[in-house]
């Protein structure tokens, strides 16, 4: 399949709002043949706000939200998207070695986040800054690995937010596992798990769709299909639509405009209150988009062309929901011009605090590898302090 | 009765019956561990006494047993783990290496992981392939892990509640060629440090330094030694990380000669480590260079070749002659 097939079956998709068909493919490979016959029996993502900002519904997912609530996501959004912005831009100064931007996924973080109790449990990859933020994670503290100065460096009991976890899926098993300790202690919270659409092709991500089916764990899988895993696309990994695979083991798996903020507090409400029933996991699978690069490592101008990102860019989180609070009156000027002044408050507190960001004492290269004690590392430990001090002594001669 | 005389696997089994009944959060998890008691039988009728939510059989996925062990340590529980054969931990090593190993220095120490995992390792069973490998030192270079095999029945009951009660990730090696042997078993008698090494036999003429399944090999060859006249000392290791260097150290200023043995492949081994270390100790007390006895850089051998491979009597006596004729 060719980037501008798959781009003209997204336009395809975003224009009609329809099911895909496979005329919408422009391609007549074998390969691609098949996928969209697949594809023609897909239902409709879970949408409750177009892209347009106009409201719909849906049979089986609905919210009402009050105004307040209405713009709590909307600054949730707005915050979390300024963030990100001052972390890329710390990035491009040199101040932090790596950045993975969340932008374009807001809605996807934000919406699944804020269907969370304070006692749940959330295991996220390392894009996850929206959820950190809604889980309470002084954003500032997400920037230590970036910046080298440590390697997660928070407590994860503080908010129930667990460290950041790089090698791609390992966290589902963790999340599975905290789950089966909740029902075993007889526990009504819940955990949610965050992988990406790259992570679904990983072997830990099936065995954690194992072992919790086989132990009725009460975890949610919420998979952001951002469609590319570095310069791979979900064609790379899959071929079936990824929430048609939670059906293989035995629980079910929705997709959901993960661009709506709506729609994803919605669905992620419903499965997370289906594992407090007691009734298992729930694959979600957010289709949504990477609107930057994979890292600040990664130069996406190689492996996917302008126009797809301007389709996507039509369907921005942020714009549809201003459209809507606009339309129907949930928010005055003063309210936008109120966060804006918030939005350029946090970026500088974020820039200020990384900056003085210490490098840690030498000596913390030692620190918290057993909790035991370990004699080599205590001997090391004294060579290192040594070996330190001789130039101590040597600049006071 | 306090003492008792049980085989080690036997030992083991009551080593996690006390672990089981002394604290709620310990769960036992892995392939066959339930009903069946394990392919060993190490946890035979535990599950029967304990349940199925406190003896957790699992599905067939070593990677899968391992990070879900992470994520119950994470919510308070104290997994131990079994991994049916040393071959088998592969599988899981990525959630050992990258995950298990890491998780509390991520968290600057406000995590514990106090997940065990028990292996049955080494050969002279008999067995096909990946059931007889030694895989320590894959485990002992990374950090945030400890290591650590018994060689007795005593040790089994001790060590293994000692690793259980561990903050840390335990890399339990179990030597399978030993579970049927025999060993005194004082049930109320306090134990030793988890981490120090044991002089299992006195000698003054050279030091054996082993662990496992090799230790019994060594007294072995001590005795044989000694209808020849020489006096040989042997030193159990216990723990391979931490090791105790001090008391490899103390035995070889006594001796003035090492010979280390184990059944893992010398390139690399355990052995290289404690060679390098205790002629860095010991360097004007030793007579001869430190020596090694070991597995070969090769695949591990068909059962059928492998008493060539693994080191026997007379490869380790030849070994003590080398060091004596220096």
């Amino acid at each position: 399949m060719t980037v501008e097939s798959t781009a003209a079956r997204k336009t395809t998709r975003r224009s009609s709002g329809t099911k895909r068909t496979a005329s919408a493919s422009t391609s007549t490979t074998k390969k691609t043949s098949t996928r969209a016959e697949a594809d023609a029996v897909e239902p409709e993502l879970v949408q409750l706000l177009t892209p347009e900002g106009e409201r719909v519904q849906h049979p089986d997912y609905d919210i009402d939200l009050s105004a307040e609530e209405l713009r709590g996501l909307y600054r949730d959004m707005v915050l979390t998207r300024r963030f990100d912005a001052e972390a890329t831009s710390l990035q491009r100064q040199g101040e932090l070695g790596l950045w993975a931007s969340l932008l374009g996924q807001e809605a996807a973080q934000i919406g699944s986040g804020r269907a969370l109790r304070d006692d749940d449990y959330v295991f996220p990859t390392y894009r996850e800054h929206g959820v950190a933020w809604v889980r309470g994670v002084d954003p500032t503290n997400l920037l230590g690995m970036f910046r080298g100065v440590n390697h997660g460096g928070w407590d994860p009991s503080t908010n129930n937010f667990h460290l950041y976890t790089i090698v791609l899926g390992s966290q589902t098993l963790h999340a599975t596992g905290y789950a089966m300790g909740i029902a075993k202690d007889g526990a009504d919270s819940a955990v949610l798990a965050y992988f990406g659409d790259g992570a679904s092709s990983q072997g830990d991500v099936n065995e954690s769709f194992v072992f919790s089916a086989v132990y009725n764990a009460p975890v949610v899988f919420f998979c952001q299909n951002n469609q590319w895993a570095i310069s791979e696309p979900t064609e790379k990994q899959t071929r079936v639509p990824l929430y048609q695979r939670a059906r293989g083991f035995g629980f079910p798996g929705v997709r959901v405009d993960g661009n709506d903020v709506l729609a994803c507090l919605a669905v992620t409400r419903s499965a997370l209150e289906r594992a407090r029933r007691g009734e298992g996991p729930t694959l979600i699978e957010a289709f949504t988009y990477r609107m930057a690069a994979h890292t600040t490592s990664d130069d996406p101008t190689k492996y996917r062309r302008d126009e797809e990102r301007e389709a996507w860019e039509a369907k921005d989180p942020i714009q549809r929901l201003k459209a809507y609070m606009e339309n129907e009156g949930h928010a005055d000027a003063a309210f936008f011009e109120e966060l804006e002044a918030e939005s350029e408050a946090l970026g500088k507190q974020v820039r200020e605090v990384v900056r003085a960001m210490p490098v840690p004492e030498h000596m913390a290269i030692f620190d918290h590898t057993y909790a035991d004690g370990h004699a080599l590392v205590d001997e090391e430990r004294a060579e290192f302090a040594a070996y330190q001090a001789s130039f101590a002594n040597g600049e006071a001669e | 009765m306090a003492v008792q005389k049980l085989p080690l696997a036997k030992a083991l089994n009551e080593s996690l019956r006390k672990a089981l009944e002394t604290d709620p959060k310990v769960l036992i998890m892995g392939l066959d561990v339930g009903k069946l008691g394990g392919v060993f039988r190490i946890t035979e009728g535990l599950q029967k006494d304990f349940g199925e939510d406190r003896v957790v059989d699992t599905p067939l996925a070593e990677s899968g047993i391992v990070g879900t062990a992470i994520g119950l340590a994470l919510r308070g529980y104290r997994p131990v783990v079994e991994i049916q054969f040393d071959g088998f931990v592969f599988p899981a090593y990525d959630q050992i290496v990258t995950q298990l190993a890491k998780i509390r220095a991520r968290s600057l120490g406000t995590v514990k992981m106090p997940v065990v995992i028990r292996i049955p390792y080494g050969g002279g069973i008999g067995a096909v392939e990946h059931h007889s490998e030694s895989p320590e030192s894959l485990f002992a270079h990374v950090a945030g892990l400890k290591v650590v095999t018994p060689a007795n029945s005593s040790d089994a009951y001790w060590m293994l509640q000692q690793a259980i009660q561990s903050d840390d990730p335990v890399i339990f090696f179990e030597p399978k060629r030993r579970y049927w042997d025999k060993g005194e078993v004082d049930t109320e008698a306090f134990p030793g440090e988890l981490h120090k090494a044991r002089v299992a036999r006195e000698g003054t003429d050279l030091t054996l330094v082993a662990y496992g399944p090799m230790v019994k090999t060594c007294l072995e060859v001590a005795e044989a030694a000694a209808e020849e006249g020489k006096s040989i000392e042997v030193v159990d290791l216990r723990s391979i990380s931490p090791l105790d260097f001090d008391t490899i150290q103390a035995s070889v200023e006594k001796t003035r000669r090492l010979v280390v043995v184990h059944e893992a492949p010398v390139f690399f081994g355990s052995g290289a480590e404690i060679a390098a270390r205790i002629t860095e100790r010991c360097f004007y007390h030793l007579e001869a260079p430190v020596l090694r006895v070991g597995g070969y850089h090769a695949p591990y051998p068909p059962a059928r070749l492998e008493e060539e491979y693994l080191p026997g009597l007379d490869r380790v006596l030849d070994a003590v002659d080398r060091s004596l004729a220096y």
